[in-house]
């Protein structure tokens, strides 16, 4: 349901899309490939034997013969089935006569007779308008496809009759005697069904009961719906596709087996034609099975078969003088019987009602079947146009009727190459209007103009585009783009009006749009229309943009998005800031007072002397000298640990042994520049390195 | 009166050198230990005026290892001064021991400040 409620809305889009004038292309080679793999089966068989059914129908219709792939899976199932027809239902037994009558597993005299009384059983037994379709149509099968006996219904009126009952007044039909719910797609069913049960007659059916049927068709058709573009078709729950399918079989096969006409309304006929066309390639089997077999049935039927009138391109080009070429043919592209095309008219979509083309009769290339208008008049122009094409059979007479639209209209574009003069770009003084500096352009050259200006200033671009007859021409897009060199981008549209196209940018006004970014401007004009053969996009040149200051509270420009490698690569180098180091005296300075300190230690001793002190008196016992010595020694240890810690060649290295002194003397020549702790980091990392190396 | 100045000079500057020379020499060598220490001050003083105070630290455990110095001979001559009647009791061996001490302690703090 709700499948079908999809297609039926992709169908609207499709046809809102298409508009009131449309082209419809028979079927074609893309159908073709298309159904190979729509149709394919899944590991070399069919889901079930309806499924079966209707991709061996489809790829019969359309000429692909891959019988051989399939035939012995399938072959397989038809023959079991038909061998033994009690387990099946009746709805199986169907499926099996119709691949059967496709693939031909099993044919020739023998009529396989339980197969006919099961029929024939369900037949009489029926209730329920599938139960009648499957019978009948089963039976009809049979007698088509095995040539023995002569099988017929028993009492054809009866049946009739019950059939006839499950019809509604408004045409439609309904699935069974108790369920109120009525369809167009039953409807189709009970006409196959019907048209079956006239032809197993053995007598001919009351024609009162034929002509009531034949009111009831005509009141089906009063329901039919149809889109703007003279499309027309059936829809009921089951989805427009098959409900039009449904009923475009049952009319095929009621006509096929009704000797009197069948008197439906041509035009209708087309529409349903163009329905199937307008669907273009179904995706899903069923849509698939169902659009061919219509337009099978619609091709070779015998009430009235519809031509189609399509155009390989809709697209004339004024430069290349090539024709414009039309082909008639029918659903399937065969060839169409003689006629002649007319254009009727060449309605140019500016210009209201006024024809540019009347009653132009198109010329026929028998070898490629197409029709071909040569030359267009002097005031063609390019643009947008409607032709409207009438077809006119010839009156030889045609074994079938052929029935063809009233009139085709079908959107044309002409295309042509526009003539670009008087291209300038000027920069002006705002307020006089004067102009600065002016240059013409050539559009065919890049880079070629450099211009300069500032916020009081203004920008003037201007050109003349004439269409091939000279009038003038507004194209669809006119942009001028100044690009930044910080990558912000702005576009203005160049407007046409009169018999010229002009932009004028205030830089005063504009100021804040640009961010304040003052700088370099790229300049790029863009000029382009689906009419335009010559669309250009051409890098002008450059201005160089003199703006005020950015005040606060502005926009700032947009981030533009930076490259996403930028990420990776080496980051800037910080140059880091050294604590200058303090300036040093001088080496000589230092060493003079160094000079200077120990002179007061020499006058010391000086005075020592002169004061007479005695430093005789070391104690000769041994207690006493050695308590002397002891006394001494261990002031002088302590002493020598100060000097010792002060060298740094104890203390404040944490990994050296106390008592090991080689490399020291190095340690030690080299901290004695560093007299402050705050020192430079290179200098601390020397010594760091030599202490390490030299442990 | 310049003259009488400069002779009353002259004469203060005799008597207390006549003073001076009855000391004994222990306090005599003590007082030129203090000379000693603060002359050592005093041309470190200078040096930093001429170059600059940095390092500072290096400068006061300089300074201050001889003012430190002086301060501590001063007690020592205070606790030796047999004149000092405070100081009866002590021996002077040990006032000289304290000294001593007091100096290697004084010593060790300069030597970790001196940087």
């Amino acid at each position: 349901m709700a499948g079908g409620l999809a297609r039926f809305l992709v169908l609207i889009l499709a046809a809102a899309i298409c508009g009131a004038a449309s082209v419809s292309q028979p079927i074609s080679d893309s159908h073709r490939s298309a159904a190979l793999d729509v149709f394919a089966p899944v590991d070399g068989s069919y889901k079930s034997l309806e499924e079966a059914y209707e991709a061996l129908k489809t790829l019969e219709i359309l000429g692909i013969d891959k019988k051989s792939d399939l035939s012995s899976a399938t072959c397989e199932n038809v023959v079991k089935v038909l061998a033994s027809p009690s387990s099946s239902t009746l709805k199986d037994v169907f499926y099996v006569l119709s691949v059967n009558g496709i693939l031909k597993c099993k044919s020739g005299e023998d009529v396989p007779k339980d197969i006919v009384s099961k029929l024939q059983t369900g037949v009489k037994d029926a209730k329920l308008l599938l139960d009648f379709y499957y019978s009948v149509r089963g039976l009809v099968l049979v007698k088509e496809q095995f040539s023995g006996t002569d099988i017929s219904l028993g009492d054809a009126e009866a049946v009739f009759r019950s059939i006839k009952a499950l019809s509604q007044s408004d045409g439609k039909w309904r699935y069974s005697p108790n369920n109120p719910e009525s369809s167009t797609f039953a409807a189709g069913l009970a006409f196959e069904t019907l048209a079956g049960v006239i032809s197993l007659a053995p007598s001919e059916i009351d024609h009162s009961l034929i002509q009531t049927l034949k009111t009831g068709i005509t009141k089906l058709f009063d329901s039919i719906q149809k889109y703007d573009d003279g499309t027309f078709y059936f829809d009921e729950s089951e989805g427009p596709i098959s409900t039009t399918a449904s009923v475009i079989r049952g009319l095929k096969s009621f006509a096929a087996s009704e000797s009197t006409g069948l008197n439906l309304p041509g035009d209708k006929i087309v529409g349903l034609a163009k329905f199937f066309l307008g669907v273009g390639i179904p995706g899903d089997a069923k849509d698939f099975f169902n659009q061919i077999d219509a337009l099978a049935c619609l091709e070779d039927n015998r009430f009235s078969v519809p031509l189609i009138l399509s155009l390989p391109s809709t697209v004339i080009s004024l430069t290349k003088k090539e024709p414009l070429k039309v082909k008639v043919s029918t659903v399937f592209g065969s060839k169409a019987p003689a006629l002649s095309v007319k254009l009727a008219q060449a309605l140019s979509s500016g210009s209201k009602g006024s024809s540019v083309i009347n009653n132009q009769e198109l010329k026929f290339d028998a070898e490629s079947a197409t029709y071909f208008l040569e030359s267009f008049p002097k005031n063609f122009d390019v643009g947008k146009y409607t032709f409207v094409f009438e077809i006119l059979l010839d009156e030889s007479t045609n074994e079938k009727v052929y029935i063809t639209e009233a009139q085709t209209k079908v959107p044309i574009s002409a295309t042509g190459a526009i003539t670009i003069e008087n291209a300038e770009i000027a920069v002006l003084d705002s307020d006089v209007g004067s102009v600065e500096s002016q240059k013409k352009l050539d559009l065919t050259k890049d880079e070629a103009v450099s211009l300069s200006a500032n916020h009081l200033q203004k920008l003037r671009l201007s050109l003349q585009l004439t269409t091939p007859l000279g009038h003038v021409f507004k194209p669809h897009q006119a942009f001028l783009k100044l690009k930044h060199e910080s990558l912000v981008e702005h576009i203005f549209l160049v407007k046409t009006s009169g018999k010229k196209s002009e932009l004028v940018l205030d830089f005063l006004g504009l100021v804040e749009k640009l961010y304040y970014l003052s700088g370099k401007y790229e300049i790029q004009l863009t000029i382009g229309d689906a009419s335009m053969e010559n669309s250009l996009l051409s890098n002008i040149g450059h201005i160089e943009l003199d703006l005020p200051e950015r005040p606060e509270k502005a926009a700032r420009p947009p981030l533009q998005p930076t490259d996403p490698y930028s990420r990776y690569v080496p980051k800037a180098e910080i140059s880091h800031i050294f604590r200058v180091p303090e300036k040093l005296p001088a080496k000589q300075l230092s060493l003079v007072f160094l000079g200077l300190i120990v002179l007061p230690f020499i006058g010391f001793l000086i005075g020592l002397t002169r004061l007479g002190v005695n430093i005789k008196s070391f104690p000769s016992s041994v207690g006493a000298a050695t308590s002397a010595l002891l006394f001494h020694g261990g002031i002088g240890a302590v002493l020598l640990l100060y000097v010792l810690f002060w060298v740094k060649a104890i203390g404040s290295v944490h990994d050296s042994k106390g008592t090991v002194f080689a490399g020291s003397v190095s340690v030690v020549r080299r901290t004695q520049n560093t007299v402050s702790p705050c020192s430079s980091i290179e200098q601390a990392e020397i010594c760091l390195k030599d202490i390490y190396s030299s442990l | 009166m310049v003259k009488s100045t400069s002779k009353d000079a002259q004469d203060l500057f005799r008597s207390l050198h006549s003073a001076y020379s009855a000391t004994p020499t222990n306090l005599k060598i003590i007082d030129l230990y203090v000379v000693f220490a603060v002359f050592t001050a005093l041309i470190q003083v200078a040096y930093m005026a001429l170059v600059g105070s940095f390092p500072f630290n290096s400068f006061l455990s300089g300074v201050l290892s001889c003012v430190g110095t002086a301060v501590l001979a001063v007690c020592l001559r205070i606790q030796v001064n047999k004149e000092n009647k405070e100081f009866k009791d002590l021996a002077p061996e040990r006032a000289f021991a304290d000294f001593v001490l007091c100096n290697l302690v004084l010593h060790l703090v300069i030597i970790n400040f001196l940087g």
